[in-house]
């Protein structure tokens, strides 16, 4: 049964999948759909934000997302401020808090938010009036992320109901292996975990996913293989016995490709450690879609930013 | 929200909407000749864009290509000035060539209060210069609120702020005609 699509998305902030229903999701992914054509026209701006204020708050190292939304901030108008840990008041101690209740007297409309705590945009949704956008939060949600690998499956299948999706590695400390499990149970696919035991999260189950503790049944008929990074930064101990060992037990490999559905893509969503997780003739091969996702990442962020933009000038909220 | 069509009268019928699209197409002949491309507005500016081509290539033999536009991401009540959770839904802008160095006719049904085609323009300016752009619209029904001008109109019509002017097409709706009247809303 196909999603109906929500007219509208009647919320102050995106914080997590968990929270959107799937007309929702379809909602910002139909109306990330449009947008990608902004990028296609000889002026690739639209007026659509102009005079909002988005300050990106990034407590966290980030290239790709960091940069994917202020283009996203950029092709509607909006005014951009970054905001980063290292060199800013955060080293001398500051609290989230008070960064943020600093900041909103900048009046910002929107606050987009890294941080490696988890919970953290949630905390902050409720104390500033601002709409707040997760970017990734600790080990909880990275939604964009979700939302721009769904749209880059859609974009290839159509349709996200009954695709066959494996999510390998280091699936304990990501974010990102959450919030598509989120949204893929949402919209009727079928989401397999694979990845060491070591590296699954502790209540699995709850998430309601398949688990594998080897890649290659993971991978029979798979529409789909994303394949994620060792976050070496957020384990204490290692948790696998060498990278060579990892290597060799779940890395995509050409060979292990075979074994996923012919038209399978390859997917990954940054940054990419090459011969690790992945064998660089699967990351540059005829599957991968990897930049696809960098390029669906600009419109997913817009169609958010969009989404959520009314209701913010006193003339609005008179009429 | 529901509309009473019963308070609605009849002021274009379906042969006279094709007497008026046809009589259109020959104006736009008359005013310019070569290098012509009709970009409709969405909803209603579409299949009237259409009909307009299929008219003009019934009377040269040459085909005119025709684009579709969505302007909301230009609208001025759009973004902040919007209601909260009320953002229009998107839909697509689909430019069959690059509008440079053509004589682009924008194509709409109702031309009122003109933020519409203020909002169209500035779409356009980020696709391309155009040599001209022009405006076709079915009806004028007044009340600019900008200082906006058709070149082509299919009818004018003398209506009160608060009258409804209902455009139907058999593309969108099912059948043609043009009805005004008062819209009768239900208290619910």
């Amino acid at each position: 049964m196909p999603v109906e699509s929500a007219t509208a998305l009647a919320r102050k902030d995106v914080v997590g999948i968990s929270q959107l229903d799937a007309g929702e999701i379809q909602l910002i992914l139909d109306t990330a759909g449009e947008l990608l054509e902004v990028a296609k026209r000889p002026i690739k701006k639209v007026p659509t934000l102009r005079g909002s204020t988005v300050v990106n708050l990034f407590m966290e190292p980030s290239t790709r997302t960091r940069f994917s939304f202020e283009v996203a901030e950029k092709r509607l108008s909006a005014d951009t401020l970054n905001f980063s840990a290292s060199g800013s008041s955060v080293s001398k101690g500051e609290t989230l808090f008070d960064t943020a209740r600093n900041l909103m007297a900048m009046a910002p409309d929107f606050i987009v938010i890294r941080h490696p705590h988890s919970g953290a945009p949630h905390r902050l949704a409720e104390v500033v009036p601002a709409s707040i956008i997760n970017a990734g939060d600790g080990i909880n949600e990275h939604p964009t992320q979700a939302l721009l690998d769904a749209f880059t499956m859609r974009q290839r299948f159509g349709s996200l109901e009954g695709l066959k999706v494996v999510v390998a590695g280091d699936i304990r400390h990501s974010r990102v292996a959450r919030s598509n499990a989120f949204l893929l149970n949402k919209m009727g696919a079928e989401v397999r975990f694979a990845a060491p035991a070591s590296l699954l999260p502790l209540e699995v189950e709850e998430l309601g996913v398949h688990t594998f503790v080897r890649l290659e049944p993971a991978l029979e008929d798979a529409d789909v293989v994303m394949m994620l990074r060792i976050q070496l930064e957020r384990q204490k101990r290692i948790n696998f016995p060498s990278m060579r060992e990892y290597f060799d037990f779940f890395a995509l490999t050409p060979e292990r490709l075979k074994l996923a559905a012919d038209r399978a893509v390859v997917m990954h969503p940054g940054p990419m450690n090459r011969g690790v997780e992945i064998d660089s003739l699967v990351a540059d091969g005829s599957q991968s879609v990897i930049l696809e996702q960098v390029t669906n990442g600009v419109a997913i962020r817009m169609a958010i930013l969009y989404l959520l933009a009314g209701g913010r000038s006193e003339a609005a909220s008179d009429s | 929200m529901c509309a009473n069509r019963t308070a609605l009268q009849e002021v274009m019928d379906e042969a006279a909407m094709a007497r008026t699209i046809a009589r259109m197409a020959a104006e736009i002949l008359e005013r310019d000749g070569g290098s012509l491309m009709l970009v409709g507005i969405h909803t209603r500016g579409i299949p009237l864009a259409n009909r307009l081509a299929r008219a003009l290539h019934e009377a040269t033999g040459q085909k005119v290509p025709v684009g579709s536009l969505d302007i909301t991401l230009y609208r001025d009540d759009v973004g902040p000035w919007r209601p909260a959770h009320q953002q229009p839904v998107l839909k697509k802008t689909v430019l069959p060539d690059s509008i440079d160095h053509k004589v682009i006719y924008l194509v709409d049904d109702v031309l009122f209060t003109g933020r519409t085609i203020r909002a169209a323009l500035d779409t356009l300016a980020d696709w391309g210069r155009p040599l001209a752009v022009r405006l076709a619209v079915l009806i004028d029904r007044g009340h600019r609120e900008l200082p906006i001008a058709a070149d082509v109109v299919g009818k004018v019509l003398d209506t009160t702020r608060d009258e409804d002017v209902q455009v139907r097409l058999a593309e969108a709706d099912g059948e043609d005609g043009v009805w005004i009247g008062r819209e009768v809303k239900n208290a619910g």
